[in-house]
């Protein structure tokens, strides 16, 4: 198989690299699912997270990380007596685990929001609403990634 | 900065627009080295906020996994005419602003 251009790169960056110091710094630190669990507690506190009303629209298989497209969207009246307050977006495995934070109110008329995020490996996003009673809800979805984002170097 | 919002320009009272922007920044992550290991130091948006009138209708905390160039995309209701600001604040004293302006009949 010919060597690309960017497969040439990145095997001398690495050799480079290793040459230069210790191995073990080579790959900054994946986050784990504990810190995603300890991000997550971070926003929701201890109080329980129960699953559904939250849809999270993302390709389950994604050729490139560096730009995925995702849309969150809520099942809610978004009336002033019940709506989302916020809606937050968690990965596994990016070096951190916080993608996003938005906060809505009643006339924003429809809970949801579109953005284009990160992904550093194959890994499940979590994300969750926080409606105006103070209950969370979350889904979960499993992405594949074939090209990383965050940690590649810069040529 | 360069900045694309898509709000229309005309709405009918009590109807759910969507407003799209985008806007451009490199969202350096802060994880990634060059070719001799020194790490790229971090360089992202960390918030953004829409006023509607004056009134805040939306706002976002964004990390290092939001892509380059972040596009976000959200609801409003349509109440009165008049101009919607943006407001991106990052790293570095980084700090931008955009407006449209909006016709309810």
């Amino acid at each position: 198989m010919p060597t690309t251009r960017r497969q040439f790169l990145s095997f001398a960056g690495g050799v480079t690299v290793a040459g230069t110091i210790p191995i073990v710094t080579l790959r900054p630190v994946e986050a784990t699912p504990a810190m995603l669990t300890t991000a997550i507690r971070n926003v929701v506190g201890e109080g329980p997270i129960r699953t559904g009303k939250v849809k999270l629209n993302i390709p389950p298989l994604v050729e490139n990380g560096n730009t995925v497209p995702m849309t969150v969207s809520v099942a809610s009246p978004m009336t002033a007596d019940d709506y989302v307050k916020s809606i937050h977006v968690f990965n596994e495995k990016n070096p951190q685990p916080n993608i996003g934070n938005f906060y809505l109110n009643p006339s924003s008329g429809r809970a949801q929001i579109s953005t284009r995020i990160r992904l550093a490996d194959t890994q499940k996003v979590v994300a969750i609403a926080r409606l105006s009673d103070d209950s969370f809800w979350q889904v979960t979805a499993d992405i594949v990634v074939t090209l990383a984002a965050c940690t590649e170097e810069v040529n | 900065m360069a900045a694309l919002i898509n709000v229309p320009a005309k709405a009918k009272r009590g109807d759910i627009i969507e407003i799209r922007t985008l806007t451009s920044h490199i969202m350096e992550t802060g994880f990634r080295r060059t070719m001799d290991g020194a790490l790229v130091p971090r360089d992202i948006i960390t918030s953004f906020t829409c006023r509607y009138n004056g009134t805040e209708i939306f706002r976002a905390d964004l990390f290092p996994a939001i892509a380059a160039n972040p596009y976000l995309s959200f609801f409003t209701v349509a109440k009165e005419s008049g101009k919607l600001e943006f407001e991106w604040i990052g790293d570095n004293g980084y700090s931008s602003t955009a407006s449209a302006s909006i016709t309810v009949e």
